[in-house]
């Protein structure tokens, strides 16, 4: 009871990064808020699947291992969550922000009538006082996100309704190993319990899943264009940066809405968030979505013909000039002092 | 076999194109200065629908929409593409709905229209990026449903297949109607509008903007609506407006008595001003940069 959750999700056998980074911010707000941390591992062969969960400080996994719930469809892995949750009445209930979790999350906030915040960028307690109605909320979740296109931070309380309910995307909290011996309790459920054979409605007749073909997340050196490099022509004057200096290119959401690149390159708050130890910004304004997604970068080179172009107050180097004339510049001296 | 279709669409801030202008001096938004649109994702669930009705001969396709009584524009919009008919549900009760209020609003609307088959509206709204409503409003009827969809394949017999992007690759999946659909802005843009059908549903209109013409606080404001005889003449030229107790809705479950979630605290974005050096484009401050750079190991 009034324990904190997280929703692991499974690729095959294996659970995400995502779900590993919210175990280990689950275990820290667990702490905070003197509770237990509970997970929830849904899918099919899943012997030994508490292996690799427990040493993030969970005291209690729920298995539910049963042919249909692997590949992820939506109705069965709800009934298991909304069915788990009424016994459980957690507190809090974390998931990733992907396909899968923006899936899942607002169907169970739905049936349990609890709220949902979407893609939050930190995760804290903390109290509220409604002066209106007289009453204080402690230990609430204050779930902290950039709304209205970036131009806001906003944090988001449920103070009536359990669980409170957030999404957090991939790389934004860091996952870290409590104890490789804890010890937590394993339970095995029967999925009959939970779910009705009709739920097993939609069926995934065809699946493709491709290794990243980057590795953007990872990468020391990050180069992202956004919608001033004009074209998707001028993103590959960024890959010919990115090669020289063994970098990987991303880009803001203007440039992927404008077609310049592809979508699975977008870094920020709604795509990857990236922890380089350089970050090379390109003819990108900066909307506190995007910074969301790079703030943590060891150096932020940014090159503008916009003095005042938002990201500047965060850069450590603000190069004032377009983008056609540094990047061709900056190749060239690179192959001129590099060797 | 004929479908019925319902598509749910949003009339949305442009958060893309903010200007200097968009925030009050106080931090709140200042939404006048921002243009009211066709949610983008919404388009691209439009059209899926669209070609659902040009491939089965004798489908609806319905348009549903919840806001003020200027979002008949995205009524309007529809029908100039081909959507057959819509409503516009719009209540003071419906105002500062969070996802679970918007979801239960549409769903009761939805049970109004009583006939439907497919459900399918965009994936999320560009203000506010949740991807909720969707999965909500398919939870509140009780329907399966598909999220993130590329391409509607196939409608036969009952079912539907369509393939849907998922992290790192995409599926093909199978489920059985009536269900719910979110579209992604990665599929088929919508098509243009029709000119034949702008010229029939120019004038269409809700009851709300006929009165908003008339009123006396519109400095613009006209004696008498133009036209106002064809309103009876061509009855699809009235825009339906449903309130709450027009959808038999429950007020505690709407807007923001029906929200369970707050907001706490709205902050305005100020950056945390590094010390920065700038520097200009020339080649020596350039190769400058790239030189202190390959010194100190950050590259190279």
């Amino acid at each position: 009871m009034n324990n904190v959750f997280v929703y692991c999700e499974m690729e095959g056998t294996h659970v995400a990064d995502v779900s590993l980074e919210l175990l280990t911010k689950g275990r820290k707000l667990a702490n905070e808020l003197g509770c237990q941390l509970e997970a929830i591992c849904a899918g099919s062969d899943l012997t030994d699947v508490e292996k690799q969960v427990l040493p993030y400080g969970v005291d209690r996994v729920h298995v539910f291992d049963a042919p249909g719930l692997f590949p992820y469809t939506s109705l069965p892995h709800s009934s298991i969550l909304v069915n788990l949750f009424k016994q459980e009445k957690p507190q809090i209930c974390l998931m990733g922000a992907t396909v899968i979790g923006r899936d899942l999350g607002p169907r169970v906030s739905s049936a349990l009538t609890s709220g949902l915040t979407a893609d939050c960028t930190q995760l804290e307690i903390g109290s509220h006082e409604d002066k209106k109605a007289g009453i204080t909320y402690e230990n609430l979740l204050y779930q902290i996100r950039p709304a209205f296109g970036g131009n806001i931070v906003a944090t988001i309380i449920n103070p009536e309704h359990r669980p409170q309910m957030a999404t957090v995307r991939e790389g934004v909290m860091k996952k870290e190993i409590l104890d490789e011996n804890y010890q937590g309790e394993v339970i095995r459920h029967d999925v009959a319990k939970f779910v009705p054979e009709t739920d097993y409605v939609v069926k995934v007749i065809d699946r493709h899943v491709e290794k990243a073909k980057h590795n953007l997340k990872g990468a020391p050196i990050v180069i992202a264009g956004g919608y001033g490099m004009g074209s998707k022509e001028g993103f590959d004057m960024l890959f010919e940066l990115a090669k020289e200096l063994h970098a990987e290119v991303g880009a803001s959401r203007a440039a992927v809405d404008a077609g310049f690149c592809d979508h699975d390159r977008q870094i920020g708050q709604t795509g990857v968030t990236v922890h380089p130890k350089l970050y090379i910004a390109c003819g990108i304004s900066g909307q506190i979505q995007h910074i969301a997604g790079m703030q943590d970068a060891g150096i932020i080179i940014s090159v503008n013909n916009d003095e005042n172009a938002p990201i500047n107050a965060i850069a450590d180097y603000v190069i004032n000039g377009t983008v056609e004339e540094v990047i061709p510049k900056m190749i060239k001296y690179y192959k001129k002092n590099s060797k | 076999m004929s479908l019925k279709i319902v598509v749910l669409a949003k009339q949305v801030p442009d958060t893309r194109c903010v200007g200097k202008d968009a925030m009050n001096a106080d931090g709140t938004i200042n939404r006048s200065a921002l243009p009211a649109i066709f949610n983008p994702e919404d388009l691209n669930a439009l059209e899926q629908a669209l070609r659902l009705k040009d491939a089965h001969p004798g489908s609806t396709v319905t348009m549903l929409t919840m806001g003020p009584g200027r979002a008949a524009e995205i009524i309007r919009e529809g029908l100039y593409r081909g959507a057959d008919n819509g409503c516009l549900l719009t209540d003071r009760a419906f105002a500062g709905a969070d996802t679970l209020a918007t979801s239960y609003a549409l769903a009761t609307a939805i049970r109004k229209i009583g006939e439907y088959d497919i459900i399918v509206g965009g994936r999320q709204a560009i203000d506010g990026d949740t991807a909720q409503v969707g999965p909500q409003v398919a939870e509140k009827l009780g329907l399966p449903q598909i999220t993130y969809v590329e391409e509607i394949q196939e409608v036969k017999d009952g079912r539907i297949r369509v393939k849907r992007h998922i992290d790192g690759g995409v599926e093909t999946v199978e489920g059985p109607l009536p269900i719910v659909l979110t579209v992604n802005g990665s599929a088929a843009p919508c098509r243009p509008r029709n000119a034949k059908l702008v010229q029939k549903y120019k004038r269409a209109m809700g009851a709300q903007e006929k009165a908003a013409l008339t009123a006396e606080c519109n400095p613009h404001a006209l004696k008498e609506i133009p036209y106002a005889y064809l309103y009876e003449q061509r009855p699809y030229l009235n825009i339906t407006e449903w309130s709450v107790a027009d959808v038999n809705g429950d007020t505690k479950q709407c807007g923001l008595s029906g929200s369970p979630t707050k907001v706490k605290k709205i902050e305005n974005i100020i950056f945390q001003a590094k010390e920065s050096k700038t520097i200009t484009g020339s080649d020596a401050d350039v190769e400058n940069l790239i030189v202190e750079l390959l010194a100190n190991h950050t590259i190279g």
